[in-house]
């Protein structure tokens, strides 16, 4: 066609409008597989670190700023444990997302990594089965330790060559902790002021 | 016997990842594992297909002076329709490659195919060359994810046959630079004859 300014708006003008309608119609087909496929991994994340339960009930709150979400398990009424949607600013790249397990006497039960950017064959080790995190707080009520990496005097053992995804995985669980009231001992460490790199 | 070459040209002659040396962001940083490589590699290749065969439906009815944005747009849609069916259907998939995959849209080699391919050839062949360079890049992207997976964790497709770590560098950055410079002098010793 000749490159006149008619000719040329027109064509992108059709050209863009068919684009986001064909873009708008995919996304109306699969918005409902996407909402389900997101609840069926919270789901899944939620059956991981809990005891066995039958209901739940979510409230949303905020310590430090960094919005938590609890879910509350129950089995016939009773709580049976606590699930906790936490996140950390202080990774080594980007924010980590985690949901903390706790039974109904606020001991550990399991801590599942939802998202993270941490570098591969380092940091992202946390989400192997029997790192040593998680290890270190298992079945452990967090109010009774010392919440914190060896490192820093604490009495978590931290991933090797990770300790600022360690600390900053410390600062997630210690925040899911104190999300249901509990107050924790240690210093996480995860601050910014530390300049070393993870190597 | 000529559709099939122009397949196999995009997997051996054309090689987008070895030979054409295009779409190198990607290449580096998705490749930290063969499955992540396959992954990423299929998603371009769907996206691949569906452009060169709309641009060269269309490419008679673009004046020439705002092809490139138009090709742009076509290519950014089929994008993101890819996206929302990886996080509908493959939620897996998605929550590795997710960050990757809308850069898609700057991938050169799409680009590249639309301009230097699909403009000038009909919809069949457009359709065939992007099956192949979608296979050729897909194919490359496995054997350098395979390669920075075995050295750097001990690990194939995610069956670890080691215990303990491996190479650590070769699933960071450097190592994919290393792993795909020696793929590199490889693949053009074994096709220079």
């Amino acid at each position: 066609m000749k490159n006149t300014l008619l000719n040329m708006v027109l064509v992108l003008g059709a050209i863009t409008l068919l684009a986001s309608a064909g873009v708008g119609y995919v996304y109306k087909v699969t918005e409902e597989p996407i909402k389900l496929a997101s609840q069926a991994a919270v789901m899944a994340a939620l059956a991981e670190v809990l005891p066995p339960f039958d209901s739940t009930s979510v409230s949303e709150i905020a310590v430090d700023d960094i919005p938590v979400v609890v879910n509350t398990a129950t089995q016939d009424g009773e709580v049976v444990g606590y699930a906790v949607e936490t996140a950390t600013k202080n990774g080594f790249s980007g924010e980590i997302r985690l949901m903390v397990g706790f039974d109904a006497q606020l001991r550990v039960v399991g801590v599942k990594v939802l998202q993270h950017a941490e570098t591969p064959g380092l940091g992202d080790k946390m989400t192997e089965e029997g790192n040593p995190l998680f290890a270190s707080v298992r079945d452990k009520n967090l109010g009774e330790m010392n919440l914190s990496v060896a490192k820093d005097g604490g009495d978590v053992d931290a991933l090797t060559a990770a300790t600022i995804t360690s600390r900053a995985w410390v600062d997630a669980v210690g925040r899911a902790f104190r999300a249901l009231g509990g107050s924790v001992d240690g210093s996480t460490g995860a601050t910014s002021n530390v300049k070393s790199t993870e190597l | 016997m000529k559709k099939l070459n122009i397949i196999l040209s995009g997997i051996v002659k054309n090689n987008p990842t070895f030979v054409l040396l295009l779409g190198m962001c990607p290449t580096l940083g998705t490749t930290t594992s063969a499955l992540n490589g396959a992954g990423m590699g299929a998603a371009t290749m769907a996206v691949l297909v569906l452009s060169n065969v709309v641009i060269s439906m269309v490419k008679n009815l673009i004046p020439s002076k705002v092809r490139i944005p138009a090709y742009i747009v076509i290519i950014a849609a089929f994008v993101t329709i890819v996206e929302l069916c990886m996080r509908a259907y493959l939620p897996d998939l998605y929550k590795t490659l997710g960050v990757f995959i809308p850069l898609i849209v700057v991938n050169c080699i799409i680009l590249g195919r639309a301009e230097g391919f699909a403009a000038k050839n009909g919809v069949v062949d457009s359709a065939l060359d992007g099956v192949g360079i979608g296979l050729g890049f897909t194919l490359s992207l496995t054997v350098v994810g395979a390669v920075r997976e075995i050295l750097g964790s001990g690990a194939i497709f995610g069956h670890k046959f080691i215990t303990g770590d491996g190479m650590l560098i070769f699933v960071l950055a450097p190592g994919a630079f290393l792993v795909l410079g020696y793929l590199m002098v490889l693949f053009n010793k074994l096709t220079s004859k």
